[in-house]
């Protein structure tokens, strides 16, 4: 499995350089200065980068969960197209999961016992956050452009819902520190190797208990601070057909599903009762 | 071996499952309990999502008691009479409880009410079999008699309306105290995810008088239907059957019980209660450290809604 997984990235990968070059070539063959002088310009006046400087692969596109899925290996593949062979490139890639309401509860004492007495609602989170780079994000960017430009774990987690209780943030905290022992959040400050000054990769083991759903992948190429270029892409993990089936009857047909089961339950019980006889 | 469970959304390993099922299926089979109330627990501990853990109960439950209810039918020591009394009961219970269940789930203290609800049922029921135990072990070292039924002498729940006649269990006595205990446990069995077989053997014989030999049999007889209303009710209102999950745990369930029944078979009757006594207050023992030890990690996290 892991072997497979080294193989096809390395095919990747040399697609991916593949793809850089064959892109650049023919446009600085035909007009070397305006192709370098638009990413510039664009860069300049409004703030979003150009995303053709950056080509981006992702490997696999879509995430089947299978009954023994027990995790899954995801590489994202990048290549910067400049031809300023000076400048230090920095890379943050970014995964994010499916969004939902997610509420914090804290237990205190109450006489003897301890209750979820307090509780705070955070909407739109990200069931899974992975923030990989090739160095500390707080290295990479001004704590200022992170929260800009949702970097790390922190600037993606959005601010309570104001709907009971004052702004706390133990319980941001809390809600973060919980996800991070689950593997469910992650950052790794290691997760992307620059393979030559301008071609990188960033790999990562999802979770067995991955959520469903459809993610996003943000690539972010930053130099001496500032983003340089971004590209987006997107996957999903879906369950297969047998496991999607059952999920699926279960919700839409919940009578029939529980007749199964009861016929089930009841036909291995019978089968018991008669292996075992003993009369 | 990794197994993905399609309802839980989480693997688990497929040996533990099957070890589980076997090691609560020889409990369940030597004490002639549904293995409910040490099965939940330990499928919240692996990481199975609670309403999930509760809600696959009911098979795997319903899948022993078939075997068990098959056998004592053959040997004739089944009082199906006194069993459909307190199906319907038990049935009523059920509904009850999964009403109940799906309210707790809503506003988010399920977890605690499951937490206390174990304490307290567990350890009552605990204490009064080990009290009764060790009256036993002392009774029988004096060397009298435990307490027979006599003829005449009935307790006032006994005289209500709507008597009825049990002739198998030799009983002629008001349907209703059969029906709350039935209800209560139905309940408590729906909530809880267990079969209630460890309240309903004590009920029968400490409160009813019903002779012990068709006891075990009555109350696997009506377990199993009351699961089976109890699967079909967490399938169509809160969907969190897990097929997969109740097929490990019925298979190693199966097996473990036909070793647990033999074993148990030549136990001595006292230490057996003795034993199931102490089990059971283990059990209540680790929840109780839940509600009163001071939580390492007081904050929990759960996600509502998800946009797929």
């Amino acid at each position: 499995m892991r072997a497979r997984g080294a193989i096809t990235g390395a095919a990747l990968l040399l697609a991916a350089i593949a793809a850089a070059v064959s892109a650049a070539t023919p446009a600085s063959a035909q007009t070397p200065p305006p192709a370098a002088s638009t990413g510039a310009a664009n860069g300049a006046n409004s703030g979003q980068p150009p995303a053709q400087k950056l080509v981006t692969t992702l490997s696999p596109s879509k995430i089947l969960i299978q009954s023994n899925f027990a995790g899954q290996a995801l590489t994202v593949f990048g290549a910067i197209e400049d031809n300023d062979r000076s400048a230090n490139y920095d890379a943050v890639v970014t995964i994010k999961g499916p969004r939902g309401a997610v509420t914090v509860r804290r237990k205190q004492r109450w006489g003897p016992f301890w209750f979820n007495l307090d509780n705070r609602k955070y909407i739109g989170i990200p069931a899974y956050i992975a923030v990989l780079s090739n160095r500390d994000v707080r290295e990479i960017a001004s704590a200022a452009v992170r929260e800009d430009l949702h970097i790390g774990i922190n600037a993606l987690i959005p601010q309570q819902v104001a709907r009971r209780g004052a702004n706390d943030p133990e319980f941001r905290a809390a809600l973060q520190r919980l996800r991070r022992e689950q593997e469910l959040f992650q950052e790794d400050p290691e997760g992307v190797t620059f393979v030559s000054p301008r071609v990188f990769q960033a790999s990562i083991n999802l979770p067995g208990r991955v959520p469903l759903g459809k993610y996003e992948v943000e690539v972010a190429v930053f130099t001496d601070g500032a983003l340089e270029a971004r590209r987006n892409l997107t996957f999903e993990v879906s369950k297969t057909d047998l496991e999607q089936a059952i999920a699926t009857s279960a919700r839409e047909y919940p009578i029939g599903y529980g007749l199964v089961i009861i016929f089930m339950a009841l036909l291995l019980g019978w089968i018991a009762s008669v292996i075992f006889r003993r009369d | 071996m990794q197994i993905y469970l399609p309802i839980a959304e989480l693997p688990v390993n497929m040996m533990l499952l099957l070890g589980m099922g076997m090691a609560v299926g020889f409990i369940s089979g030597m004490f002639g309990v549904g293995g409910g109330f040490l099965l939940t627990p330990l499928l919240i501990f692996v990481g199975v999502p609670p309403a999930v853990a509760v809600a696959t109960q009911g098979p795997q439950i319903a899948a022993s008691s078939m075997t068990g209810s098959l056998m004592y039918w053959r040997r004739k020591a089944l009082d199906i009479k006194l069993g459909i009394v307190l199906l319907i009961g038990g049935i009523i219970g059920t509904f009850l409880g999964v009403l109940f269940f799906n309210q707790m789930r809503r506003i988010g203290q399920l977890d605690t009410f499951i937490a206390i609800s174990y304490v307290i049922l567990l350890g009552t029921v605990g204490t009064l079999i080990l009290i009764e135990s060790v009256m036993s072990f002392v009774r029988s070292g004096k060397g009298s008699t435990p307490r027979a039924r006599r003829a005449g002498r009935h307790h006032w729940y006994e005289g209500l309306p709507l008597k009825m006649r049990f002739h198998r269990s030799g009983l002629y006595i008001s349907v209703i105290p059969i029906l709350v205990i039935a209800i209560f446990i139905g309940f408590a069995g729906a909530v809880l995810g267990i079969g209630g077989g460890f309240i309903l053997v004590p009920a029968l014989i400490y409160i009813f008088r019903v002779p012990a030999n068709v006891v075990v049999g009555t109350s696997l007889f009506q377990i199993l239907f009351t699961m089976l209303v109890a699967t079909m009710l967490h399938a169509s209102t809160n969907y969190s059957v897990d097929i997969f999950l109740a097929l490990m745990l019925i298979v190693g369930a199966v097996f473990g019980a036909q070793f647990g029944a033999r074993v148990g078979a030549n136990l001595r009757g006292d230490i057996f209660r003795l034993l199931l006594a102490l089990m059971i207050l283990a059990v209540a023992g680790r929840f109780t450290v839940d509600i009163f030890a001071t939580p390492v990690e007081p904050f929990s996290a759960t996600m509502t809604d998800t946009f797929r």
